[in-house]
């Protein structure tokens, strides 16, 4: 009895490999969530294009492309902590993951500013300016809504994630010997970003 | 002294380098997409953003995201994911411009 207790607690069971690809098939019904909505938007831009056109020229260009840079380097700052930790860099990936949670905050707050610019122009579902407009106008800013609040969603569910994943660091759950936990949360992270890379010219660039 | 080397050459990607270019590489893409949008390219433009927007999440999945230091069943995963989603796509606008 006291010999098996003892090779349960050595044999710890682990499986990077299948947590990774756990993380991949969850990842994949992400593709489907957006995926759906890419293709409504698609639609709609096909049978509205002049529309869509139209609505778009109110896209503050200067923050999406802000937020496109401030998205990207944070991308940068969670995969080199993942480096930092491999490295046996404890207070370096703490600071890196830490940077990445500052920069999801930062573009939150620009979004804020957007939508309120956005709001504070008429631009919001139901408002009797916006429903004057023709129904390719509505369907935009409708699509620009639900789409940008639905990734702004992910990346608050990504920063809680990356907040864990300090805690976990400080704890050592995480150690140079066992990141996969941060490398899941890197994954989230990346795919929020890859979101945004289609979300940036499909909503700013198409004046 | 040689265990050290060895170790050290069996694990590779422990170096901030290759993040850092691929970085880089995305900003650029960034910059360059910023640049054509306000190129009146007309029904080009919507295909080179797209393109662009492509070859910066290809960057992401294979660099960021590990692919490329992955096994063969991961790659294959997400071509397959990627697969249907360009067949939904495809069966999507054949049927629209039909109407």
């Amino acid at each position: 009895m006291s010999t098996q207790e003892h090779t349960a607690a050595a044999h710890v069971h682990r499986d990077d490999i299948g947590s990774r690809m756990g993380m991949w098939l969850f990842l994949f019904t992400e593709l489907v969530l957006f995926g759906g909505l890419f293709f409504m938007y698609s639609v709609y831009r096909y049978l509205h294009h002049q529309d869509f056109y139209i609505a778009a020229r109110s896209m503050n260009v200067f923050i999406g492309t802000t937020n496109t840079i401030i998205l990207l380097t944070s991308s940068l700052t969670i995969a080199l902590s993942i480096v930092a930790m491999q490295n046996g860099k404890k207070i370096l990936s703490l600071i890196l993951q830490g940077t990445t949670v500052i920069f999801g905050l930062v573009f939150l707050v620009n979004k804020y500013f957007e939508w309120m610019a956005e709001i504070h122009h008429g631009n919001f579902p139901g408002s009797p300016e916006l429903l004057s407009q023709p129904p390719g106008h509505i369907l935009f800013f409708g699509l620009y809504y639900v789409m940008t609040g639905l990734h702004g969603l992910h990346v608050i569910i990504g920063m809680v994630i990356i907040m864990f994943m300090m805690r976990f660091t400080m704890k050592d759950v995480i150690t140079p010997d066992q990141t996969v936990k941060l490398e899941a949360a890197g994954l989230y992270w990346h795919l929020v970003d890859i979101i945004w890379i289609f979300l940036f010219p499909l909503f700013y660039l198409i004046t | 002294m040689e265990k050290q080397i060895a170790q050290h050459i069996e694990k590779p990607g422990h170096s901030y380098g290759k993040y850092i270019v691929v970085w880089l590489a995305l900003l650029t893409l960034t910059a360059i997409t910023a640049v054509v949008a306000g190129v009146n390219l007309g029904e080009v433009t919507i295909v080179v953003a797209l393109i662009i927007a492509s070859v910066k999440s290809y960057l992401v999945l294979t660099v960021f995201m590990h692919l490329n230091v992955e096994s063969k069943p991961f790659k294959i995963f997400v071509m397959v994911a990627l697969f249907f989603l360009i067949v939904s796509i495809v069966l999507l606008f054949s049927d629209f411009s039909n109407m």
